[in-house]
């Protein structure tokens, strides 16, 4: 699509003489396809976004079929066991999406009521002076690189945890939960927290002169109000736990598992790709299928959780004025 | 501002003075929620800095990787990291500020733009690994790249291009409408108000997000193990297309070595990589500030 045409003012304007009327056309002309060259380029530039999910999707269904023509859709699905570099070759992705849903379940435990909480201390009860100094530090949380939390998690909580819990093993999920816990805080906190200021200040108002306490007042009028930013916050912080690599992957450890015990070895999606391509994997093995197959998994399930935190924005949002 | 209550008549009932104690319950655990956060960042930090201060010296600076813990330091994941760095910058900035001219100043209602706009939103969404993934198989394979820089700078390069077009599309659409009108009244042509009017205003709202995003990619570990860099690299690189290394993948390296010396380089090469971080939010930081000032 071109785009649309200049604003310009319309030709032949005030020029005395033909020829001077003839030059400022050209000119105009010349400006006129420069603009036009300018504005081409500008949407091609536009249009690498739209080739990068194409070439993401073009790159994940080739292998992903490739695949599948080897192992079928139902054993992948359903399958309990996770071992396609042994001899004896299973393909289910159930433990792998055991591993990344204990993970983002440990971690939205933690990180949705404290970040809610959070949200609520700064858009309700901090003063100004309290917020200037408390949301720089939150933007720094999230801009901890995760392999730091790995770090964190591997040399300071399992330690911790296995004072308390002496059968933790060095490498396990309540670990690497905790750690994803605390990265999404911010996610949640910061989202949760434009929704809850976008509430009028009328409501809370109102809610005050009816004698309504500022407790009263945040859960029963702010908070519900606010409802679809915060849900959207929710799901967008858990799909962020489902996608994060590296805490896990230094912390979870590389053993695909299906267990409910936190303090068990696992692996999630994520880590599997990564423990996949630390080895050179060459082209056209099962193995470097399988990187394909898991990522498309993970690919799609963040993908629907995004369009899903979206829609919930765009469905539930309360409009006020 | 706090709600007070009137007390209508004399002493409050029981009623009420049960609701004003929830209420403070409440209001000490919306305080201890925040302060968990900030307190696991204060954790943290001293944590890294008490296990890695020891081993952070010139000599961790200017040395390559090492089997041998009391030689090993991070020239190689430095260089990398400012070469990556520098690349991506090259390759991302102009390609993100032309798509948020586009969407904000080209491109009409119609269902592409939308389309389009819907696309980033998503696209900001995806695990960075699956960009590893795309890396692999385009930049590394199909394109023949290798495990070079310039794969690793690409990849990323796509990672942040979501993020600076969102963050130039706000700074854009901060300039003032009466600024384009009054140009365009002039008899300016839309790349003129663009180039002359629009850009110079934006321009440090883009530059902050820029800097942010830049500093997430500088953090970025899984995408570039996807696209082959090594964590034992005893060079810097020379050209785009020489294998590298940066410092997350090299911390990662030595955290996923037993031995507790590794572990000390790890927390070494962490200070350094946090202390490159914040200051480029540092600096992203100040840029807003004056921008704040100006409008």
């Amino acid at each position: 699509m071109a785009p649309d045409q200049n604003v310009m003012p319309s030709d032949g304007g005030g020029a005395s003489t033909a020829l001077s009327i003839d030059s400022d056309l050209r000119f105009k002309r010349s400006r006129n396809v420069q603009e036009q060259a300018i504005g081409l380029l500008l949407f091609l530039c536009a249009a690498v976004s739209t080739l990068v999910t194409v070439g993401v999707v073009a790159v994940l269904l080739t292998e992903t079929v490739r695949f599948f023509s080897q192992v079928s859709v139902f054993e992948f699905l359903t399958g309990t066991q996770w071992t396609p570099a042994f001899q004896e070759k299973h393909f289910g992705v159930l433990p792998l999406l055991a591993g990344s849903f204990m993970v983002a379940a440990g971690s939205a435990l933690i990180a949705l009521p404290i970040g809610l909480l959070t949200a609520i201390f700064l858009s309700e009860y901090a003063t100004a002076r309290l917020q200037a100094i408390l949301k720089p530090l939150l933007e720094i949380l999230a801009g901890i690189p995760t392999v730091v939390y790995g770090y964190f998690a591997l040399t300071f909580i399992t330690p911790l945890m296995r004072t308390f819990f002496p059968e933790t093993d060095v490498f396990n999920a309540a670990s690497a939960s905790i750690v994803v816990g605390i990265m999404i805080i911010p996610t949640v906190s910061s989202l949760s927290e434009d929704a809850l200021r976008a509430v009028p200040q009328v409501l809370r108002e109102g809610a005050y002169g009816l004698g309504a306490t500022k407790l009263e007042v945040s859960t029963r009028v702010v908070v519900p109000a606010a409802l679809s930013g915060i849900i959207a916050s929710f799901i967008l912080a858990i799909s962020r736990a489902i996608g994060e690599t590296m805490a896990v992957t230094i912390a979870a450890g590389n053993l695909p598992n299906m267990t409910l015990n936190p303090l068990e070895s696992i692996q999630t999606m994520t880590a599997y790709i990564v423990s996949v391509s630390l080895g050179d994997t060459p082209q056209g093995t099962i193995v470097y299928q399988t990187l394909f197959a898991v990522g498309m998994t993970l690919f799609v399930i963040t993908l629907v959780m995004n369009i899903l935190s979206q829609w919930v924005l765009a469905r539930f949002r309360e409009e006020y004025e | 501002m706090t709600a007070q209550h009137p007390a209508i008549g004399e002493g409050r009932s029981a009623l009420d003075r049960k609701r004003r104690a929830k209420g403070a319950v409440f209001a000490v655990l919306c305080g201890a929620a925040t302060a968990v956060g900030v307190l696991s960042l204060a954790v943290l930090l001293v944590d890294v800095v008490a296990d890695g201060i020891g081993s952070l010296d010139a000599d961790f600076m200017t040395s390559f990787a090492s089997r041998f813990p009391e030689r090993a330091g991070i020239k190689a994941a430095l260089a990398g990291s400012v070469w990556i760095l520098f690349l991506t910058a090259s390759i991302a900035f102009p390609l993100s500020v032309a798509a948020a001219i586009y969407l904000e100043e080209y491109a009409g209602e119609g269902w592409i733009s939308r389309a389009i706009q819907t696309n980033i939103a998503n696209l900001a969404g995806v695990p960075s690994i699956v960009y590893g993934i795309l890396g692999l198989a385009f930049f590394v394979r199909t394109l023949g790249f290798d495990r070079s820089v310039i794969s690793g700078a690409l990849t990323l390069s796509l990672l942040v291009m979501p993020v600076i077009i969102i963050a130039s599309q706000e700074a854009i659409r901060a300039v003032p409408s009466t600024i384009r009108e009054a140009a365009y009244g002039l008899g300016a042509t839309r790349w003129q108000v663009v180039s002359r009017q629009i850009l110079p205003m934006a321009m440090p709202g883009i530059m902050t997000g820029t800097i942010l995003a830049l500093s997430r990619a500088v953090g970025e570990t899984a995408p570039l193990i996807m696209v082959g860099a090594v964590g034992f690299i005893a060079f810097t690189p020379d050209g785009l297309r020489d294998p590298f290394t940066v410092l997350p993948l090299q911390i990662y390296n030595w955290v996923s070595r037993p031995q507790d010396e590794f572990r000390a380089l790890a927390a070494a090469g962490i200070i350094v990589l946090l202390a490159l971080l914040l200051s480029m939010n540092a600096v992203a930081i100040v840029l807003r500030n004056r921008y704040r000032t100006r409008i």
